[in-house]
């Protein structure tokens, strides 16, 4: 267990193994519209890579184009295999974790409804790592989700995918509109997430992304327009000026 | 160059072609019950063109706002019955009683679009389904014994001008059902190229980013919705005339499923589809109904008689079968024939969905 | 009072013919995104061959009324299945061309029960029991509307314990909520897609054959003229909830038998005009959803 858990911040940032996930040339539209012009991204096979950027600029867009939740083109390798023209839940079986940008709980069924509906056939489902990072939720089992409060819906988001083994999670701006005690809990979640799978990470709070990630891609306007180590990229402020519009990640009022 | 004679040539040839037809002796047999200068084919294709503006004024509705209507029958049985009423009840003459329906009809469409307009997409279609069942009823129920019920209402010809009642002036009533027509073409022609009608489309296609540009969905959508709605009121009086009478159906739901039909037949989002899409179903129910009578079908074992003597269960497959496989209707099978001529076998445009999509939930 | 009563109970008898119809429509809404037009043809066909049976069993016998139940709830399902699984998921996500299929679909097989039973209407009458009254508080009920209320109220728990206890009740309930997530966890929909299909075809099969008794005779159209209350119905119990369409189609049917017999035949314009002020007040609905 020691050996082989990676360390998420730094170390070999995953150059050693083939990255898990490799977006080339992607673009997708909603409502006729597009809102991705040409994407190239990889997720390394370990660790959080993050994918940064202004808002509105598509990361979303993105995330939900690699899940074949709006209408895409380009390729996208799932460890080598093209997943771009599979409809959504073959992408899900396939081993791609989802928590998406609003949680998107079902409010009107019981929290553990939620976990048993995210429940996938034919593997194991970790309900000991899920209540071990969220014992509250084994406490409110029998709420409904609706009821509950933002950061404890996120908790049910990210356990719906911590449940399943995958390949990958997308995680989509888990910190959203949560106060600054859950954020570091959400931190403290996602680290341990990311000893068992990796991540790519959509985050506005640089200083979790500093925290937490090895490499990160950058969009503008519905391109990818910077690929590299997350401290390179991090500590040169006039490109997180010019690219987020922000300082760099140690600065208080990048991290709000 | 090209473009621009079948641009505006072919129309006004067609237009002075079917404005010579009472006149002249032509047999279109299988299609017509006689030649053209007869009372019965020239009642037939009359109905033919009042019927194509009616699917044009659908056609702003669905193809041009994405409105899916189920109610505009209502709208086209209040031009019929209403104006029958008011010749009768008032004693007035054609013409006023036209213009006092026309300016109901305005008030009548503002009020019901603006309560359903409230809602979009598939709760539309349910809400105008609903009032236009409401007028159904009434005209069924006859209160006051002003509707006639189910026999329906009979024209007072007695209000009317004389040449446009006996059956030997029927092709005066013809020519008023072609100059309908054109009317209504050139009217939905200006209202798509009209600013409503853009923005119309654009509502269609992205109503959010209209909203963005501080455009008024709902207004726009109001006024082609009155627009059209009027178009219905007119043709629904042109069609009192000509049918010496209304019936319920014209306000029924199953004539703005066959004015769906049309349009979805021709070609969603197309004039000429309309059109094209009306002529063929009001000619094929017509004939099919014949053909449901002759030895050829009569004599066949029950499995194919039944079904083959039903012209709706043939025009409903056939409807089902559009909307499965050949999305464009008519005018997209059109555009890809000459597509693929012109590209010489090279791949054919394939028309995208028949709509735009509403919103996905 | 007794005059109120009868109506009440006659209200609540037709309310439950209402709910068998807008169940099934409000799910597959709900679910799908989909207007069924064809919701009617199902219940017409349920109610055609639960006639034909029972007319081949003896229509007085209840042996006969039991099997047609059935035999009408049977043949709502396959019907409704075959729609789904050849017409409308052919479309998939297209929603206005799923629309327009099942209102081919429905014009075409009207027409062709037009061909097969004619356009007559066929009368039809059940057990001796079903025909008679049972005194209530003075008023005089006939029969067939406890049977119909009986049998709605045990459709209306059957779903809710389909939807609460089991696994594709769960999925069907997350599809209503928010269909692609449900997606994103690895589940194909489809599947409960041609299952709302299903239920919502037994449930209408189911009321077709009720229907029929109620009213006294089945027609083609019988199963049209009810679609148009049934969507009034979900709307204004709001689009895809089950117990909004349980609600609102015993107000509907009681407002209607109540306008019916005090304000002068009216009822069918008091629902609309309850819809128009539902929409004004709540566009979604009396328990819809936003
Ligand atoms: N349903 C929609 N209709 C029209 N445009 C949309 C829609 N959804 C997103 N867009 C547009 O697509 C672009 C990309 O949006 P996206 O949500 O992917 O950005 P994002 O980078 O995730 O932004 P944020 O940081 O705000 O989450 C935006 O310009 C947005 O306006
Ligand atoms: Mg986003």
């Amino acid at each position: 267990m020691t050996e082989q858990t990676p360390a998420p911040v730094g170390a070999t940032t995953g150059s050693s193994a083939a990255p898990v996930l490799v977006v080339r040339d992607l673009r997708a539209h909603v409502a006729g519209q597009q809102v991705v012009e040409h994407v190239d991204l990889e997720v390394a096979a370990t660790g959080v890579t993050a994918l940064l950027g202004r808002n509105g600029v598509g990361k979303t867009s993105t995330i939900k184009a690699v899940m074949g939740l709006i209408g895409r083109s380009g390729t996208i390798e799932l460890a080598g295999r093209d997943i771009s023209a599979l409809p959504t839940h073959r992408v899900a079986q396939l081993g791609v974790g989802y928590v998406p940008e609003d949680r998107e709980v079902f409010s009107g069924l019981t929290v553990t409804e939620n976990l048993r509906l995210a429940e996938r056939k034919g593997g194991e489902h970790r309900y000991d790592l899920v209540y071990e990072l969220f014992p509250e939720l084994k406490e409110r089992g029998q709420q409904a989700a609706g009821t509950l409060s933002g950061g404890q819906q996120q908790m049910v988001s990210l356990a719906r995918a911590l449940l399943n083994d995958n390949r990958v999670l997308l995680v989509d701006e888990p910190t959203k509109g949560l106060a600054p005690r859950l954020v570091q809990e959400v931190g403290r979640v996602l680290t341990r997430a990311a000893e068992v799978v990796p991540v790519l990470l959509v985050e506005q709070n640089l200083q979790v992304v500093r925290d937490l990630t090895s490499r990160v891609v950058v969009l503008t306007d519905g391109r990818s327009v910077h690929h590299g180590p997350a401290a390179d990229f991090l500590d040169d402020p006039a490109a997180t000026q010019r690219l987020l519009g922000v300082h760099g990640g140690t600065d208080p009022a990048g991290a709000v | 160059m090209r473009a621009t004679l079948t641009r505006y040539a072919l129309p006004v040839v067609l237009v002075v072609l079917l404005t010579g037809l009472p006149l002249l002796d032509l047999s279109l047999p299988g299609v017509l019950p006689g030649p053209t200068y007869t009372p019965g084919s020239l009642h037939l294709m009359a109905l033919a063109m009042v019927m194509a503006a009616l699917a044009l004024s659908y056609h702003l509705l669905f193809g041009v706002a994405g409105l899916l209507s189920f109610g505009h029958a209502l709208y086209f049985g209040f031009g019929a019955y209403a104006l029958g009423i008011l010749m009768r009840e008032l004693e007035l003459g054609l013409v006023p009683a036209a213009l006092l329906v026309l300016a109901a009809g305005v008030a009548l469409a503002t009020l019901l679009g603006a309560v359903s307009l409230r809602v979009t997409g598939i709760p539309f279609a349910m809400v105008t389904l609903a009032f236009a069942q409401a007028g159904s009823v009434l005209v069924r129920r006859d209160p006051g014994r002003v509707t006639g019920g189910e026999e329906g209402l009979r024209l007072p010809t007695e209000h009317v001008p004389d040449w446009l009642v006996g059956v030997a002036d029927t092709r005066n009533v013809y020519w008023l059902a072609l100059a309908a027509l054109v009317f209504t073409f050139a009217v939905v022609t200006w209202v798509q190229h009209s600013r409503a009608g853009h923005v119309a489309e654009a509502v269609r296609e992205n109503e959010l980013r209209v909203r963005v540009l501080g455009m008024r969905p709902f207004l726009v959508k109001l006024a082609i919705f009155v627009a059209a709605s009027v178009i219905a009121v007119g043709m629904g009086m042109v069609h009192l005339i000509l049918n010496s009478g209304a019936v319920p159906h014209a306000v029924s739901a199953d004539l703005t499923i066959s004015l769906l039909l049309m349009v979805v037949l021709g070609g969603v989002g197309s004039r000429w589809g309309a059109v094209l899409g009306a002529v063929v179903y009001v000619l094929l129910s017509q004939r099919l109904a014949v053909l449901a009578q002759s030895p050829a079908i009569s004599d066949l074992p029950p499995v194919l008689r039944i079904p083959l003597s039903e012209p709706l269960f043939i025009l409903g497959a056939i409807f089902v079968l559009v909307v499965l496989f050949l999305p464009g209707g008519l005018a997209g099978l059109g555009v890809r024939l000459r597509g693929a001529r012109r590209t010489r076998g090279a791949q054919a445009p394939t028309p995208g969905s028949l709509v735009a999509e509403d919103e996905t939930t | 009072m007794s005059t109120a009563l009868l109506l009440l109970i006659t209200g609540i008898g037709l309310g439950a013919i209402y709910f068998l119809v807008a169940s099934g429509l409000s799910l597959i809404y709900g679910l799908m995104g989909v207007l069924n037009f064809a919701h009617g043809v199902f219940l017409s066909l349920g109610a055609f061959l639960g006639y034909e049976v029972a007319t081949r069993m003896g229509t007085s016998t209840w042996g006969g009324f039991a099997v047609s139940l059935l035999v009408g709830a049977l043949a709502g399902a396959v019907f409704a299945a075959l729609t789904e699984r050849f017409l409308v998921q052919r479309l998939y996500e297209r929603h206005i061309e799923q629309v327009l299929v099942t209102v081919g679909l429905a014009l075409a097989t009207v027409a062709l029960f037009d061909g097969i039973w004619g356009t007559d209407p066929r009368f039809i009458t059940g057990p001796g029991w079903m025909e008679t009254t049972t005194r209530v508080a003075g008023a005089n009920v006939p029969n067939d509307r406890f049977v119909a209320i009986i049998v709605a109220a045990l459709v209306l728990l059957a779903i809710v314990l389909f939807l609460r206890r089991t696994r594709y009740g769960m999925i069907i309930r997350a599809g209503v909520e928010n269909r692609s997530m449900v997606t994103a966890l690895g589940i194909d929909v489809r599947n409960a897609f041609t299952l709302v299909f299903t239920i919502g075809g037994a449930a209408a099969g189911l009321g077709g054959v009720l229907a029929s008794h109620y009213f006294g005779y089945v027609s083609p159209l019988l199963g049209q003229t009810l679609l148009i209350f049934a969507f009034i119905v979900t709307v204004i119990g709001g689009l895809g909830s089950l117990l909004g369409a349980a609600v609102a189609s015993v107000v509907v049917a009681v407002l209607q038998q109540f306008a019916n017999y005090y304000l002068w035949g009216t009822g069918d314009l008091a629902v609309v005009v309850l819809l128009a002020v539902v929409l004004l007040t709540r566009p979604s609905g009396l328990l819809g959803r936003k």
